[in-house]
């Protein structure tokens, strides 16, 4: 046994969390600002942080994650970090020669109380920033919220540069939130296919799945350019997708430069991929070609060829609120029954919407906001599951446990194609079906005795 | 060093002059003294600066002060409780990504290293001090595993509301009574570099665990092996190889190491460093309190597993222990000559680049040199000048303001526990008959003429010697990993191994020349350029014109 030492009686905790759903705040930053064009990320703090968060996203994505650090020693810890900072600055654009430098503070910078727009005019009176470039900046404090947050205070940061338009420019803003290169890659193509022009950011697509071709570039083509970032506020309308991850950003376009905005869920699974598709085609006032129809259909022939696999099969879930309201709709709508969910983000919010999209279930759930890895260990032990999704830490969990993982979320350490194949849309619906059906087939052809072993499944 | 052939076919002081030449004026200032062309000097190692400041902006390879605490030395360790104090990042990026192995499960004692411990800090945390927090982290531990150990790390923002979490730590120490309770102040903006969080570790092991134990160890030839975490299983390999001639291995600091293993740690005979870099301080406070002396050995590469066994033979003296180590090198030898004939042929003549932690840029040259392959470029990450130049320079060493918050203890030998292991004769014969105590040479003199040692790499000149020097392999860590392949060059991660190893001893060794050989001739570096990249003209006819 690999967690030999997880008690089945769940003892309430007050101050100890034991293997976290959830992580600090920059490496979020970090990832969204790798979603704008010839951004190169920096981690304002001691250079530890960063070391992490570039080795972390590195693992996930087995790509260059470049970022800088203001490498903090005692002095700047004690003094202010900006002479660090400005310093920094400097070096970057002299060295790397970003378009962009995106700057997230770290636990040690906001203790000691480093205010970033003053460093950034400070870094431009002393003419560090070459004409033409951008600086922008995000608080990111990690003993506030977690990934998620940072992740949304940085895209947060990417609305607060836009600039409201006389005109509006006919193109829709689709802040897509905190899922992978080939999901974003997936929205434009289904925003493309009913020919609505969007504003996508952060989009890391191009960036963290780029190609092999024995040439290294540091800034890829991939990337929102910065330019579409400012005139985003001259869209008819955004379009966020998760409340964790991107509301605040487009109600800041909203307030700011009057860009409209709806908040949906993410776009896993049938329904909330429906929402998507119809709230796309009401703002941009377009049709919807049969292409779309036709996936749509192919991912509900599928529900229903195999329904009886899924009907009433218990799962256990660990993630990101955003991504868990979504998944648990889908796994409700085929008839699954989500019964651990957990999420280390804290929000009273996410545990209230849990509960109404599996009020029809007909039995309890449980649920927790800022809870850990420990006590969804604890629960499967009381109540096993039949399946359990969510990221590579969970194979600890699954191992010991016996039941079928199926890896989804952030970070995948242990598996490939996250990065190439999209999960949101309708063709990322089938993609979760054939992550799930294959979890639970191949279990199934283990387990069976000879006597029932079939080869038609 | 001081070896006639030289093979680069480059000129070293060109490749150093475009490394330098983009940047800042100050930036190249510095980091031209950090970037040395080795030399043969007479009775002298070329001077190169290290352990300084990284400079902001600069994408550095390295990590903090807490990594190499909580994540290197205390990590490989499975029956004590790590809890991390701060906000949850710091603990999360710790937890289960550094590849040291344990069988402490499969033993059936304590693992506690599939866990992450932390208090999670919230922003009242920080504002109001996080020590009531602590302490109820701890007392929580505590009911929930009653473990031998509990140890507590401070993260960045502890050490500036001003927790006192050594306060802390006595207290519940003294509350439990049979658990013992430390803490270290590894906030990560201390030191440079990872190094510091070593330095800080050493002094915590060794002042609350090493020498506690109770329990006498009456084996004949008891080493501690110092400086070698189990990455990959390579700690496995080699206590199979002492096992193999009889020599028992009281503790290793830290690879699938345990509370008892430091506890009785005092009790060995001789302390065997691996990566000096990391370990040093240890092996000297083992030798003043308790009497161990301490030499250098190298389990990386068959040929210094030999040698390093033979040392540990000459330093028992007994000729039972000589000839069971010169049988046990006799029979895996046999192995790693027919392995080394097999690949050497599609090895040799072929370069690589070393860029990792503080030892094993050094360590694994001598792996290289059995393939038969040049190390035309080198340097460390965190190391400082003795790792370079030699030990002889550390009454040389400047204490900066950066060295100088990193506390250094004060040991005195133990008044009931102290036993010199040798006489001051004995030890001036072994010394006379070649084994060198308290030594190391550094990997200055072993590298070539007109080769470049660099300290603290980063990832601009990495691309630029890449672009420059066209080796065959490269070695650093996972940041730099696929920035590099993304070149066509592949790349062999030093510190996790990628999936691989063991590497080290003498099945390790044969595991890594397949592992060389693969990269070095994998055909997917071949496939570069699509066919119509490589002949982009229409010059195709068709058969029926
Ligand atoms: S100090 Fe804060 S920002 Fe840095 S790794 Fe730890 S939790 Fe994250
Ligand atoms: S906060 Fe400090 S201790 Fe934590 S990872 Fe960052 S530098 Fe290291």
């Amino acid at each position: 046994m690999l967690l030999r030492h997880t008690p089945k009686e769940v003892a309430e905790r007050k101050a100890l969390t034991i293997n976290p759903a959830k992580t600090c705040q920059p490496i979020g930053a970090m990832y969204a600002s790798l979603g704008i064009r010839g951004c190169l990320p920096h981690s304002h703090g001691s250079q530890g942080c960063c070391a992490y968060h570039r080795s972390a996203l590195t693992r996930h994505y087995k790509e260059p994650v470049s970022a800088a650090t203001s490498s903090f020693t005692e002095g700047a810890s004690v003094f202010g970090g900006q002479a660090n900072l400005v310093q920094a600055i400097d070096n970057i654009f002299t060295v790397y020669e970003p378009e962009v430098i995106a700057v997230h503070t770290t636990c040690l910078s906001e203790t000691i109380g480093d205010d970033l727009p003053q460093i950034f005019d400070k870094a431009r009176k002393d003419n560090k920033v070459p004409p033409g470039k951008t600086l922008l900046g995000a608080p990111t404090p990690s003993y506030v919220g977690s990934h998620v947050t940072g992740f949304s205070n940085m895209v947060k940061a990417m609305a607060a540069l836009a600039e409201p338009g006389e005109q509006k420019n006919g193109k829709v803003n689709i802040i897509p939130g905190w899922v992978e290169p080939s999901d974003m890659a997936e929205l434009k193509r289904l925003a493309e296919l009913i020919g609505v022009a969007v504003t996508m950011f952060p989009d890391t697509s191009g960036v963290l799945n780029a190609p092999l071709s024995g040439e290294y570039r540091m800034f890829p083509d991939g990337g929102t350019p910065i330019e579409e970032i400012r005139q985003s506020g001259a869209a008819l309308g955004t379009l966020a997708l998760g409340e964790y991850c991107s509301a605040d950003a487009a109600r800041l376009l909203d307030t700011k430069c009057k860009v409209p905005c709806s908040v949906l869920d993410m776009p896993f699974g049938l329904q909330a991929t429906d929402r998507f598709i119809d709230a796309l085609r009401v703002l941009a006032g377009s049709s919807v070609p049969d292409e779309v129809a036709v996936e749509r259909g192919r991912l509900l022939d599928l529900i229903s060829d195999m329904h009886q696999y899924f009907y009433g099969r218990k799962v256990a879930l660990v993630g990101d609120p955003d991504q868990l309201i979504a998944m648990t709709e889908f796994l409700v709508s085929i008839d699954m029954c989500p019964i651990h969910i957990v999420t280390g983000t804290p929000g009273k919010k996410f545990e209230k919407r849990i509960r109404e999209l599996t009020e029809g279930m007909g039995r309890e759930v449980n649920v927790k906001a800022k809870g850990d890895m420990f006590l969804l260990h604890q629960w499967i032990k009381n109540e096993p599951v039949d399946l359990f999704m969510g990221n590579s830490y969970c194979k600890y969990i699954a191992r010991d446990e016996d039941i079928p993982l199926v890896r989804w979320g952030f970070p995948i350490l242990d598996r490939q194609g996250h990065q190439h194949f999209p999960t949101v849309g309708y063709m990322g619906g089938l993609r979760i079906l054939e992550k799930i059906l294959n979890a639970l087939l191949d279990r199934k052809d283990r387990d069976d005795e000879e006597t029932t072993f079939e080869l038609v499944l | 060093m001081g070896n006639a052939e030289t093979l680069v076919q480059w000129e070293p002081n060109d490749i150093k002059e475009k490394l330098l030449r983009k940047y800042p004026p100050k930036v190249a200032r510095k980091r031209a003294r950090q970037i040395m062309i080795n030399e043969a000097l007479e009775n002298t190692t070329p001077e190169i600066v290290a352990n300084v400041r990284t400079i902001p902006g600069i994408i550095t390879m390295r990590g903090c002060t807490y990594a190499g605490c909580k994540g290197v030395i205390m990590g490989p360790t499975s029956d004590i409780v790590n809890l991390v104090h701060g906000p949850v990042g710091c603990s999360f990026y710790a937890w289960l990504t550094r590849r040291n192995q344990t069988d402490a499960g499969i033993k059936g004692e304590d693992n506690f290293m599939p866990y992450a411990f932390t208090t999670d800090m919230q922003d009242s945390d920080i504002i109001f001090g996080g020590e009531q927090k602590l302490e109820a982290a701890i007392q929580e531990v505590y009911e929930l595993f009653h473990p031998k150990g509990i140890a507590v790390f401070a993260t960045c923002p502890v050490g500036l509301i001003g927790d006192d979490i050594h306060a802390v730590a006595r207290k519940m120490k003294e509350k439990f009574g049979d658990c013992n309770v430390f803490a270290f102040s590894c906030e990560g903006y201390k030191g440079v570099s990872q190094s510091a969080g070593h330095h800080i570790a050493n002094n915590q092991v060794f002042t609350h665990l090493v020498g506690t134990s109770e329990t006498e160890r009456s084996d004949r030839y008891k080493i501690n092996l110092l400086g070698e975490y189990n990455i990959g299983g390579d700690g496995f390999e080699i206590d199979r190889i002492l096992q193999k001639c009889g020599i028992t291995n009281i503790a290793t600091f830290s690879g699938n190491s345990s509370y008892e293993q430091f506890a009785t740690a005092n009790q060995a005979d001789l302390s065997c460093v691996m990566c000096h870099r990391s370990i040093n301080y240890v092996a000297d406070m083992l030798e003043t309190k308790y009497g161990i002396p301490w030499i250098k050995v190298n389990f990386i590469g068959a040929k210094s597993t030999a040698k390093s066994l033979r040392k540990i033979a000459q330093y028992f003296g007994e000729q039972e222990l000589i000839d069971r180590v010169e049988t046990v090198i006799a029979e895996e030898m046999a192995a790693v000559e027919t392995a080394q004939l097999e690949v050497v042929p599609r090895t040799t003549g072929k370069t690589a680049m070393l860029f990792v932690g503080g030892s094993r840029a050094h360590h694994y040259q001598d792996l290289f040199a059995e393939l038969e392959m040049k190390t035309i470029s080198a340097g460390y990450e965190f190391a400082h000048r003795d790792d370079y130049e030699g030990r002889q320079v550390i009454p040389n060493l400047k204490v900066d303001a950066d060295s100088r918050n990193i506390e250094e203890i004060q040991v005195e030998a133990d008044p009931e526990l102290y036993r010199p292991r040798k006489s001051a004769a004995e030890l001036a014969a072994l010394e006379e008959a070649g084994l060198k105590f308290k030594e190391y040479e550094g990997l200055n003199p072993q590298m070539e003429e007109g080769t470049l040692v660099i300290d603290d790499l980063n990832q601009y000149e990495a691309e630029k010697l890449v672009e420059l020097m066209k080796p065959d392999l490269f070695c650093a860590g996972i940041k730099e990993k696929y920035s590099i392949q993304k070149t066509g060059v592949p790349m062999k991660q030093l510190h996790s191994y990628d999936s691989g190893g063991p590497y080290a001893g003498f099945k390790g060794a044969v595991n890594f020349y397949a592992e060389i050989d693969r990269l070095v001739n994998s055909k997917v570096w071949s496939y570069m350029k699509a066919p119509w990249q490589e002949n982009p003209e229409l010059s195709a006819t068709y058969v029926w014109e």
